[in-house]
């Protein structure tokens, strides 16, 4: 063996070595990231649960429903009970509220004098139509996307103020 | 730039030492005789870590209590992008480590490369066996699904049997009373706290005997200079280890890993089997009966261990060619005939499970909700060729007949009867051939196209067709007149939903024979119904859901 194809045999081993441990670095590496950073899961339609009556409602009154709605969390499904300030207008639509005030998330109030929704946090004060006058709240109220089907209350996602809280074609989901 | 790596090099080799420990590690002298034979240890070291690694990606994904594992399995299996392939690489890895590490010993053993001064890295290597085999006996209860639970038993029992210490290993185990949280979560810990860093701590044991004393070295090496680990020795250790990783990730990409139903302390009907390496222990209880079994399941597993241990101190010959080595050669032939005879014997001394229980839960299970009409006409769909010409999903290969998915949102049940009917009464010019089933018949063929939709999936592709002949079967008896079946039909008869866990599939089926012996007074009428008819009907009515959806 000359010294030549002896190094040229080294070179070989080497470089080969070097391949395959790259390409089962790749073998691993991708899927895992795959497995850790590509979100999965079957698209999930919006749903929507019966907040309850609201028939009786009287117009310009905010109430405050509370009801319980099912969150996928992972593998887990949980139901926990949650709230909306809900408004009929005038014009017989029916608007509900996030509980939340849009500054820091503290939980607000209506007040029947002078018809207001009263945040007890930094002051905020927002009308009958969730905008804001006065305080520090960046934006109006937050709302859910809201349907009413024989005089009860179906509220999907919690929309900001500006996003589309128009309903796609699916149809409220009757709580079983 | 090359000058800049090298003085880089020598920096980094000035502050840790790790360049001229790697070129010390990889310079390592071995005998002559080294070649491809030797491979296995680094292959069974880069599974273990293949292991450790897939173990981690799924432990960020799973929940090991009882109430959520199964679920959380599901979600990997089903949700998370890539989350099959992990489970597929952790599992098939499993079953790969075991035939290496097996390799691995059989080579050392034929070589006779335990002899002195190598006695202990031998006894260190059959504890990393065992070690092995308990990562097997641990991870197979994680799933959480009866094939684990009702394995476990078994593992449980044999441990409990063990003369005096029995009861000791039952409260280790939690196991005391019956499996349940408290086993769990001792075989969870077992598995991913205790045995992972004492395997690490016995690997760098052992890697470090193996340098200590050197690359076994044979006869015909004396004399003759010793070769360079690196490159030939490394080249063929990464090529052998590449070879194994690709069978292992063909195996996880293309076997599917199945899921069976959530573990069920109560089905009596299940039928427990140990992995397939543990299935000739599991046999050879069988030649052992009464008093006897304890030498199956303690005495002889123990003795193998100790046989294993004495090795290099019973063999203190002097070193041969392998050739010569005719012994122990001979004594592994016998070892791997009697392992393959039992293993074989196991395999066919299998009962088939039950249909019930071969569901593959990791996949979609809608059609468990689905009623006895719907699943009938899902019966006729299949008998009748529907799908030659027609898709249940869009994007499937062209098809002379329209997409089903939403033909619901199309038409009613009443033209869709009319139209199997008669087809070209309700499509002129439709090539469609007339239907040739009673109109019962298909009344339940339009329940389940009505029930074929875009959000159901493929229903006829994941309904296991024992379930749809069951219905058929149902449905043709007119069952449903007195009972209900997932919110449908009468209610002169008990519910059927939940029959699993209320009786046996031999109770039920002879109910449908002798109602009258079983249930004296009961206005269920006698059905004579043929052997498959029997066994599609019950297969069925046993995966019924617990609880009938509203």
């Amino acid at each position: 063996m000359t010294i030549e194809t002896k190094t040229n045999r080294r070179g070989f081993y080497t470089q080969a070595i070097f391949a395959l441990n790259t390409l089962l670095a790749a073998a691993l590496a991708v899927p895992a990231l795959v497995y850790l950073l590509v979100p999965g899961g079957r698209k999930r339609k919006e749903t929507f649960v019966d907040a309850g009556d609201v028939s009786h409602l009287a117009p310009g009154a905010p109430v405050e429903l509370s009801f319980q709605q099912s969150r996928i969390d992972g593998w887990r499904v949980s139901t926990e009970k949650r709230t909306a300030w809900v408004v009929k207008t005038a014009a017989d639509k029916v608007i509900a509220y996030g509980p939340q005030c849009t500054h820091l998330g503290c939980a607000y109030h209506w007040e029947e004098q002078p018809k207001q929704f009263v945040c007890p946090c930094h002051a905020s004060l927002f009308s009958v139509d969730g905008k804001v006058i006065s305080g520090p709240a960046p934006r109006p109220l937050d709302r859910y996307v809201a349907q009413t089907r024989n005089g009860r209350l179906f509220l999907g996602p919690l929309r900001q103020f500006g996003e589309s809280t128009a309903t796609d074609e699916t149809n409220p989901e009757r709580a079983a | 730039m090359k000058k800049q790596l090298k003085k880089f090099l020598e920096a980094l080799d000035d502050r840790t030492g790790i360049p001229s420990g790697i070129r010390h590690f990889l310079g390592e002298d071995i005998p002559a005789s080294s070649g491809w034979h030797q491979v296995f240890g680094s292959v069974a070291l880069f599974m273990i870590l293949v292991q450790f690694f897939t173990g981690i990606m799924l432990a960020f994904n799973y929940a090991p209590t009882t109430g959520q594992a199964y679920d959380s399995l599901r979600y990997i299996m089903t949700e998370v992008t890539g989350g099959r392939l992990m489970r597929g690489l952790h599992h098939w890895g499993a079953s790969m480590v075991i035939v290496i590490v097996v390799l691995h010993m059989v080579q050392v053993f034929i070589w006779g490369s335990y002899k002195k001064p190598r006695e202990a890295t031998w006894i260190a290597g059959v504890i990393l066996l065992l070690l092995t085999l308990a990562y097997g006996l641990t991870g197979y209860l994680l799933p959480w699904d009866n094939r684990a639970y009702w394995g476990t038993v078994v593992t449980t029992q044999i441990g409990a049997s063990v003369p005096g210490a029995g009861p000791w290993v039952s409260r280790l185990l939690g196991s005391a009373g019956e499996i349940g949280v408290v086993t769990f979560a001792r075989f969870y810990a077992l598995h991913v706290l205790l045995l992972p860093p004492l395997t690490m701590l016995l690997i760098g044991f052992h890697v470090y005997l193996v340098r200590r004393h050197g690359v076994a070295p044979q006869p015909q090496d004396e004399g003759k200079p010793k070769k360079k680990f690196f490159p030939q020795q490394v080249f063929r250790d990464t090529l052998a280890i590449f070879v194994a990783f690709a069978i292992l990730f063909t195996l996880a990409a293309m076997v599917r890993v199945p899921l069976e139903r959530m573990a069920d302390p109560t089905d009596t009907s299940y039928i427990p089997r140990p992995e397939w390496y543990f299935l000739f222990l599991f046999q050879s209880l069988k030649l052992f009966e009464g008093p006897l079994e304890l030498v199956g399941t303690v005495i002889l597993p123990t003795l193998a261990i100790l046989a294993l241990i004495a090795t290099p101190f019973i063999d203190r010959s002097h070193l041969v060619q392998v050739r010569q080595r005719t012994l122990a050669i001979g004594i592994v032939l016998l070892a791997g005939i009697g392992w393959g005879g039992l293993t074989l014997a196991a395999v066919r001394g299998t009962p088939p499970q039950t249909a019930a229980a071969s569901i593959d839960f990791s996949g979609p299970v809608q059609w468990m909700l689905l009623k006895p009409a719907e699943l009938a006409g899902l019966h006729y769909f299949r008998q009748e060729n529907c799908g030659r010409c027609h898709n249940v999903l869009r994007g499937g290969e062209a098809k002379a007949g329209p997409v089903l998915a939403d033909a619901a949102r199309r038409h009613d049940r009443d033209w869709m009867i009319r139209h199997f009917a008669d087809p070209q009464s309700t499509s002129p010019g439709s090539a469609m051939p007339p239907v040739d089933i009673s109109p019962a018949q298909m009344g339940d063929l339009a329940a389940a196209v009505s029930a074929l939709t875009p959000e159901s999936g493929d229903l006829l592709a994941i309904t296991p067709d024992f379930v749809s002949s069951g219905a058929a079967v149902y449905q043709k008896n007119s069952c449903g007149g007195c009972h209900v079946v997932n919110g449908a039909g009468g209610r002169i008869g008990p519910g059927l939903n939940g029959l699993a866990a209320r009786r046996t599939e031999a109770w039920t089926a002879e109910h449908f024979i002798n109602p009258q012996k079983l249930s004296p007074g009961t206005p269920m009428p006698v059905y004579p119904l043929s052997k498959k008819e029997m066994q599609d009907l019950i297969s069925w009515l046993f995966t019924l859901p617990e609880k009938s959806p509203t």
